[in-house]
């Protein structure tokens, strides 16, 4: 009994060539089914993802190079803009020396201006005054004259009169 | 417990519809399976597709081992039908063999030499076609007389050992397993309450067993087939 039931995998009598041409037809057709259905699609798709992580890859890495660029130059704007902060500073330090000393010279050449004017005026005055002084003097000697002229005094009296008129002249100035 | 083969006699050739049916059925639950896992594909893959993918990434593994992949790429698609249409198969006949009428329908198709060799032989002859078509008549020819001349008998019985030893290794493990399941199931444990208590234990076990064999000759087999592809195909050999 046993044995008969070994027989599970003999193909009995005869050659079995019909089993072997219908499993080659059937692998052929089922390696064509998965390479269209299966492989063929799933090639593609796999395909298609490592070229997207590639892609991906270089992205990252080209937004990578270009803000570093960006920073790079943002760097230098700042640097420019503190030079170029530092620099104005600078000049508006040096044009305030510069006004300044303009200022003061200026200043200086208009007391000197008006000191000399000042001067003048006095001068100007004072010979003024003393023409003046002048004149009087001349017309009270006239009039001393004049007096003398009148009287006929003695030594003691012209004394006497001169001195009164002197001080009559002292006191009317 | 006599079991038949049922053989049709057709255009002069013999077809046993079993190996027939079973074809069929492997065949179709291989392609439901692919179909399955790719049908709805993504960039980011989900379930089946993962599925898919693993199984597609180990056959290229299997192919990058053995020979670079501008070569082996041609043969991926070839390896991942074997290796999948095989591993199902060996699977089918694990659960039942069903018996209709004195004559066995379903096994596994690889539990029969027929359909084995005639896969050993198809990939022997591919091997043969794909040293012809990259290599070239003459560089293909000399190979038979590499490294020494007087190996040359031997490199043409290897042709015909490789065919023998890819097909046997197969069918004999997978026969194996199921001669002893159905001792097992059909015959201990129809030996009365005892002998079915006895055979649970060994059958459980016996087809844990046949599960990793049939997993390891599904591997070994897609192995095999593409180190014969990468003997006639590379040039250092």
């Amino acid at each position: 009994m046993l044995t008969n039931s070994l027989v599970l995998g003999a193909a009995g009598g005869g050659f079995n060539g019909g089993d072997i041409l219908y499993q080659l037809v059937m692998f052929i057709i089922l390696l064509a089914l998965l390479k269209k259905f299966a492989w063929g699609p799933l090639m593609g798709i796999m395909q298609q993802r490592e070229e997207h992580i590639a892609s991906e890859i270089e992205a990252a890495e080209e937004s990578r190079a270009e803000a570093k660029k960006l920073l790079e130059e943002q760097r230098n704007l700042l640097k420019e803009a503190r030079t170029e902060a530092q620099g104005l500073i600078e000049s508006a330090k040096k044009q305030g020396d510069v006004q300044r000393e303009e200022i003061i010279a200026a200043a200086r050449t208009e007391s000197d201006r008006i000191k000399e004017s000042a001067k003048l005026e006095i001068e100007q005055q004072k010979e003024q005054a003393v023409a003046a002084i002048r004149e009087q003097v001349a017309s009270l000697s006239v009039l001393i004259a004049s007096k003398v002229i009148e009287k006929e005094l003695s030594a003691a009296d012209q004394e006497k009169l001169i001195n009164e008129y002197i001080q009559e002249a002292g006191e009317k100035r | 417990m006599h079991h038949e083969a049922p053989i049709v006699d057709f255009l002069g050739l013999n077809f046993n519809l079993s190996n027939v049916l079973m074809i069929t059925v492997a065949s179709a639950v291989v392609f439901i399976i692919a179909l399955l896992s790719t049908r709805r594909m993504a960039m980011k893959p989900a379930g089946m597709q993962n599925f898919f993918e693993w199984i597609m990434d180990f056959v290229k593994n299997i192919i990058n081992s053995t020979m670079d992949w501008k070569t082996g790429g041609r043969f991926h698609i070839l390896g991942l039908t074997l290796i999948m249409y095989i591993f199902i198969s060996n699977m089918l006949g694990l659960p039942f063999a069903i018996v209709y009428d004195h004559t066995l329908w379903w096994k596994s198709p690889t539990a029969d030499p027929v359909i084995t060799l005639t896969l050993a032989a198809m990939v022997v002859g591919l091997s043969h076609y794909y040293g012809v078509k990259l290599k070239g008549v003459g560089e293909y020819g000399k190979d038979f007389f590499r490294p020494m001349p007087f190996l040359f008998p031997l490199k043409i019985i290897e042709e015909f050992a490789n065919t023998l030893t890819l097909g046997l290794r197969l069918y004999g493990n997978i026969y194996a397993g199921e001669i002893l399941l159905t001792l097992l199931v059909g015959g201990l444990a129809h030996a009365g309450v005892g002998g079915m208590l006895a055979a649970i234990l060994p059958t459980i076990v016996w087809q844990g067993f046949s599960i990793f064999v049939g997993s390891i000759q599904a591997f070994i087999f897609c192995m095999l087939t593409m180190v014969y592809m990468a003997h006639k195909v590379s040039h250092d050999h």
